[in-house]
């Protein structure tokens, strides 16, 4: 996985609430096995039916079109658990996702691809979807994972976000979580061992 | 001290604590299916690692399976054949008396059971929750992490209890209940939270209801649910394929019937349902909480905050709808009857019994996919697909089918279909598509009046 430190780019915002992962990545694109993913992205929101580009959606604008950073509404994700939303937002270029709130699948999914959503709330997120409009794309954002903040284009523009610190750590070094849970390769040993003897029903599976 | 449910069968998986302060809990059995198998499997080889408990391990062909004779392969199908065949576990192929929707092949062959943990790339592996299974959906990485090690790391998540009391009325079924529970909490009121169904109207209910209401959890935002194991579940499993039996069989319902709440135990959110007013459900927008009771008229755009009512009014306009009119008398060119929420023999039966001496309406085309080769073969005993071609449904093989369309089988773009699916998001089910999600009952009566029909006036219909 690509560590996150700080990212800087063009911020987009896509404020509508509940948005899901069928919007995210249309399961068109899940049918091929090694489909183009950056071109599924939004793609019902981005193409009109004939295939021409929306002018009017945030991400087909000129200005957006090259954007790193996502500002979304609540519950930004929800839906299906496919990794392939995940997925689609790196291949396009999108590495930071700052909403109100994210469903749980796809925000883990993204922690796992490197790309971070992050969670502003109340006036915090108000504000910093007010100097994302003002702006329009014209200037860039930063997201600091180290120091934990969002640098705005003007001088005293800050917002700070909160993580969990595993999280952080993960992100920031690029974890490698099986390598982490191997670790503790022993005591699943023993688990399977000490379930055989008391509840063996659970280890003990056979499919005719 | 008072455990809950959750606790009971938390505690007993928990391996170790990780360094991060997640738990490492035990996946008793690893469910997977060809659309998200085959990449996990190829991250492990090109890593090098080997899927620890390939005899814990099961895929199905589900979500690019046709439903058509012939069952053309894809990519994906001939992907999970290899890795399967390679690492060694066990396929539910397409042709294979017993391949389906992996929610509903899971409970049918016992590879679900009460007290088990089960992992499934598929936001709606809570279905088996209904059994007393501790089910977790996953992404690809978590799925290969599953591969590698058998355990997933996870912090606890908080706890919720949903107690449904009084009955269900006639023509009301475990999805109303379920859509009628979505539109009262809100689509991420489950964020964070595991979640139990308890109260009178479960324990009424029938297994297979169950596993409909606990299929669509995710649809409110909740990763996992359970339903406390009871005797209707303990007949339920019995002699279920891969049930144990004998000795096994005596130890495992002693320690099933263990697995409840205790009475002193709390939850962090408690909510209360009163099922007696509950009607015959359906969706009228784009999200699986924009739900009516049929004889409701369908919400204005002036309700709630400006969010709420820029919502609305985009929900509205994708499903050309008229704000504040009744719902029914719709006309409907697509009903669908399949999907993992509602394709079980129950089921087909109830729409089946609706369908006989009845004919589809012209103009609309009706497809029923039953959710497993199994049930296709049981229902085809009982003659249930007779009556379905006679009455001019389509009847096909099992699969996911039109639920999310990953198969190619979707609607024509500006169709209104009412569908027993889980899902009603813009596009879902076709570009352009617009979804109501309903009971099987409720399709029926769509699909042979040609226009949303409340199920309880269809005698009257004649
Ligand atoms: S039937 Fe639909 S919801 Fe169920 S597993 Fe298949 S695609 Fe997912």
């Amino acid at each position: 996985m690509e560590p996150f430190k700080t990212v800087t780019g063009i911020a987009a915002p896509l404020l509508q609430d509940d948005i899901n992962t069928d919007q995210i990545i249309p399961s068109l694109y899940l049918r091929q096995l090694n489909g183009n993913l950056a071109d599924g992205l939004f793609a019902y929101m981005r193409r009109k039916p004939d295939g021409t580009s929306n002018p009017d959606f945030v991400l087909e604008k000129p200005q957006f079109r090259s954007s790193a950073i996502l500002v979304t509404g609540e519950n930004f994700g929800c839906g299906s658990s496919r990794e392939h939303a995940a997925w689609a937002m790196a291949a396009f270029g999108i590495r930071c996702i700052i909403g109100r709130s994210h469903a749980e699948y796809f925000r883990e999914n993204c922690l796992k691809n490197g790309v971070l959503a992050i969670s502003l709330e109340g006036e915090a997120m108000d504000s910093f979807i007010a100097a994302v409009n003002a702006v329009d794309g014209s200037a860039a954002f930063t997201v600091d994972l180290e120091a934990q903040h969002i640098l705005g284009p003007q001088p005293e523009q800050r917002w700070r976000f909160a993580i969990a610190p595993f999280e952080r750590v993960a992100l920031l070094e690029g974890l490698d979580e099986i390598g982490l849970t191997m670790k503790h390769a022993s005591a699943i040993d023993e688990w399977e061992a000490r379930a055989a003897g008391a509840r063996p029903y659970l280890q003990n599976f056979r499919l005719p | 001290m008072a455990s809950t449910l959750l606790d009971k069968i938390w505690d007993a998986h928990v391996v170790a604590r990780r360094a991060d302060g997640r738990d490492l809990i035990y996946i008793d059995r690893h469910v997977v299916h060809e659309l998200h198998g085959p990449h996990a499997l190829k991250h492990i080889e090109e890593k090098g690692r080997n899927v620890r408990r390939p005899d814990l391990t099961v895929a199905v062909q589900d979500h690019t399976v046709s439903t058509l004779p012939g069952r053309k392969t894809s990519d994906h199908i001939e992907a999970m054949r290899r890795g399967a065949r390679e690492h060694g576990f066990r396929l539910f192929d397409v042709g294979d008396p017993e391949q389906g929707i992996v929610h509903v092949v899971s409970p049918e062959m016992g590879i679900a059971l009460p007290g088990l943990t089960l992992a499934c790339p598929d936001s709606h592996a809570s279905t088996v929750g209904a059994l007393g299974t501790l089910a977790f959906g996953c992404g690809t990485t978590e799925l290969e992490h599953i591969f590698a090690t058998q355990v997933m790391a996870m912090s606890k998540p908080r706890q919720m209890r949903i107690i449904f009391d009084g009955r269900l009325g006639p023509g009301v079924s475990a999805k109303d209940v379920a859509l009628y529970l979505i539109r009262t909490v809100g689509v991420d009121a489950g964020r964070g939270y595991a979640v139990e169904y308890a109260g009178s109207a479960i324990k009424e209910m029938e297994i297979e209801g169950r596993l409909t209401l606990c299929n669509l959890t995710i649809e409110w935002g909740a990763r996992t649910c359970l339903i406390a194991p009871d005797e209707k579940t303990i007949a339920w499993c019995a002699g279920r394929p891969a049930a144990p039996t004998g000795e096994l069989w005596d130890a495992a319902v002693a320690w099933w019937r263990t697995l409840a709440t205790d009475p002193a135990a709390t939850f962090d959110r408690e909510v209360r349902i009163d099922c007696d007013a509950i009607e015959p459900q359906i969706t009228w927008g784009t999200d699986p909480a924009q739900v009516v009771g049929i004889s409701e008229r369908i919400p204005g755009p002036d309700d709630g905050d400006q969010a709420q009512r820029d919502k609305t009014q985009r929900a509205l306009a994708y499903m050309d709808l008229p704000a504040g009119e009744p719902l029914i008398g719709v006309p409907v060119q697509r009903v669908f009857i399949g999907s993992c929420a509602n394709s079980r023999m129950s089921d087909l039966r109830l729409a089946a019994e609706l369908a006989q001496g009845r004919k589809v309406a012209p103009g609309v085309t009706a497809i029923v996919v039953p959710g497993s080769s199994t049930v296709k073969r049981l229902a085809e005993q009982e003659g249930l697909d007779r009556i379905f071609t006679q009455a001019g449904f389509e009847w096909r093989g099992s699969g996911c089918s039109m639920c999310a369309g990953a198969n190619g089988d979707v609607g024509i773009e500006g169709e209104r279909c009412v569908s027993t699916t889980n899902r009603n998001f813009e596009n879902r089910q076709g570009r352009g598509v617009r979804t109501h999600l309903v009971s099987p009952a409720m399709a029926v009566a769509a699909a042979v009046t040609g226009k949303i029909t409340d199920v309880r006036e269809l005698d009257k219909l004649g």
